[in-house]
């Protein structure tokens, strides 16, 4: 299928000369018409898709236009934001609290944590949002003080002091950290025995070890899995309309209910869903750029150096782009 | 956490720690050794892998530790930071025991923070280099500096190039592990070690898993740390280098001390057969 012209291989076809530099290897590229092929196919199959999705009597085009940006999806959005960001975060500590609770070798430690594990990860998140949500009912009063006795440090109602956002926030939360526990724990393991004597032979103390040793390095490894909980969070939010949290779903069933164009707003829910999960894979590109650092020989260009050096048609790592571009 | 460690084992004979610790110097003037193992005894799941180690290394001494694979160097030597825990005997480094506290009659298992302050007198260089793949070749010799013994970063990065210069890579600074030789690995790994200005370094077959022509540039190294009066235990196959750099050479095999000496004696002359048929496989 290619002919490729070695030079130096004594058998140019005969005619005028070409001047070439015995250096360079003059070759007709690897063509790959299957991959054209494909991408005609599905293009025709999206664009039907869409068609048929716009012409559709049974959906009424403006009333998702007029939703999109509706103060009050827009508060949804928000609020979506705020629940993703904030249980990532907190869940990633208790992770890491967790990880290395579980590779301790205090018993009790690994104990408590493996214990912690089994019971959030094994129980349905849905489950565990309507426990923490109707948790007034399992406990009226939550109060502190000494066991056994009537001594009491402070008392309050249950509903006062967890209302539905902080219930749904904590369930988020706990259940996350039972997950992000484990991708932390098998990015430590993944880290060489060597790195741990090696810093305690220069007087690393283990914590020490550990903030500055092992976890940038298990970095590497624990990133890709995180950035998919944080979508698997984002969407997971959704799930707190069981008790009435008004993040982005809940809204968009309270209006639904009132104007009854439910598919239209399901519509506005998804484009915000796909959007919001979009922008997540821009951090997560740059942060595992970060924590690859020094392991690759030389660090894959960003899309914007990509960009800039397509726009001065100088050839950058071709064969990397390349192959990512078969994917 | 100070339980009262394996305090009967180790206990034993305290005296003989003593005597055996002045040996007179070529001047007649009895010098501490700054490492001795006493009679150190360790095993795993119920294999004696050291069968009672007992050596002496003096200040700016070379030791060469030689022994067939599996002899327990690795072992040892990892015992003498604590790495491992020893089951039996005693070593004290710079007169202070290893590991464990001794306070009046009795012998306490240190915290892991005393033992990370014992080991910063203590460097080792591992036969797979262990650089932090993560940080630059100055980072990687700046991190316990300034992490641990709280040195201001400019006086650590300093003192970092001025380390790197004299491993002769002062141009590679800003290098990951990744871009590095295994033999400029391993320079930049001495050059940690020394960040710590230890006054030990332990070498674990520093040479062993660098290609043939990269392994002179550690042996210079090496050589020259030596010859500024470090005082260094070194396992290695390289018999040139023990018979030019080494004070005392050390016959381990099969977790027993088999022979020591001056390099000219246990090398050109080995008593021991399990000597001689060593040094026949490795030359
Ligand atoms: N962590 C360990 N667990 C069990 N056995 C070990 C461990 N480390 C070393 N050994 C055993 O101890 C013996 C001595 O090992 P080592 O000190 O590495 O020998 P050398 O460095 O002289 O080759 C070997 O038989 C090895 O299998
Ligand atoms: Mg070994």
């Amino acid at each position: 299928m290619t002919q490729a012209t070695l030079t130096g291989s004594g058998r140019a076809p005969a005619g005028p000369a070409v001047e070439i530099d015995p250096d360079d290897i003059v070759a007709v590229p690897l063509r790959h018409p299957w991959r054209w092929i494909l991408a005609v196919f599905l293009l025709i199959g999206f664009v039907s898709l869409g068609i048929s999705l716009w012409q559709n009597e049974n959906i009424d085009h403006p009333t998702i236009t007029e939703f999109i940006f509706n103060p009050r999806i827009l508060s949804g959005v928000v609020l979506t934001i705020m629940l993703t960001v904030v249980a990532m975060l907190v869940s990633s500590v208790l992770g890491v609290l967790l990880a290395v609770m579980r590779l301790s070798n205090n018993p009790v430690m690994n104990t408590l944590a493996w214990l912690y594990v089994w019971a959030f990860r094994g129980t349905p998140l849905l489950i565990q949002i309507v426990f923490w949500g109707y948790l007034g009912l399992l406990y009226s009063q939550i109060s502190m003080g000494i066991p056994f006795t009537d001594f009491t440090i402070f008392s309050v109602d249950t509903n006062t002091l967890i209302p539905a956002l902080t219930a749904g926030l904590l369930a988020l939360t706990l259940n996350q950290a039972a997950y992000s526990a484990e991708i932390v724990r098998s990015g430590m393991l993944s880290v060489d025995e060597g790195q741990y004597e090696a810093a305690y032979s220069v007087g690393m103390s283990p914590v020490f070890t550990l903030f500055k040793v092992v976890l940038p390095q298990a970095m590497r490894v624990i990133i890709p899995p995180m950035g998919n909980e944080t979508i698997s969070m984002l969407k997971n939010t959704s799930l707190l309309s069981v008790i009435a949290v008004l993040e982005l779903y809940t809204v968009a069933t309270q209006i639904s209910s009132q104007n009854l164009r439910q598919v239209e707003l399901l519509l506005v829910v998804s484009c915000w869903y796909l959007f919001l999960t979009s922008v997540l894979s821009i951090p997560q590109y740059y942060l595992e750029r970060y924590y690859g650092r020094g392991k690759a020989r030389s660090l894959p260009p960003t899309p914007f150096q990509r960009l800039r050096a397509a726009l001065r048609r100088t050839p950058i790592n071709t064969h990397r782009t390349d192959s990512q571009d078969a994917s | 956490m100070t339980g009262a460690g394996p305090g009967t084992s180790v206990a034993t004979s305290r005296a003989t720690t003593a005597s055996l610790a002045s040996e007179p110097d070529a001047h007649g003037v009895a010098v501490e050794p700054l490492l001795s193992a006493l009679k150190v005894r360790k095993s795993y799941g119920g294999v004696e892998v050291l069968k009672g180690i007992s050596l002496a290394v003096n200040p700016g001494q070379v030791m060469c530790l030689l022994g067939p694979s599996g002899s327990g160097k690795s072992t040892f030597l990892r015992c003498i930071n604590h790495l491992e825990r020893i089951d039996g005997g005693r070593i004290s480094v710079g007169g202070e025991l290893v590991g464990y506290a001794q306070r009046k009659d009795r012998i306490f298992e240190m915290n892991p923070r005393e033992v990370a302050r014992q080991r910063r007198g203590i460097g080792m260089v591992f036969q797979r280099f262990n650089l932090f793949p993560h940080m630059t070749a100055l980072e990687n010799i700046t991190a316990a500096p300034i992490g641990v013994r709280r040195i201001s970063k400019q006086i650590a990065k300093d003192r970092g190039l001025e380390l790197l210069d004299r491993v002769g890579l002062a141009s590679l600074a800003q290098s990951y592990p990744a871009q590095l030789s295994g033999g400029q690995q391993q320079r930049v790994a001495i050059a940690r070690a020394l960040a710590m200005d230890p006054q030990l370094l332990l070498f674990d077959e520093p040479t062993s898993a660098l290609d043939p022509e990269l392994v002179g540039d550690v042996l210079d190294v090496m050589r020259t740390l030596a010859a500024d009066g470090m005082t260094m235990v070194v396992v290695t196959h390289e018999i040139g280098f023990a018979r030019g750099a080494a004070d005392v050479v050390v016959f381990m095999d099969g977790g027993v001390v088999v022979e020591s000496g001056p390099p000219a004696e246990v090398l050109d002359n080995p008593q021991s057969p399990r000597t001689r048929a060593f040094l026949d496989s490795v030359i």
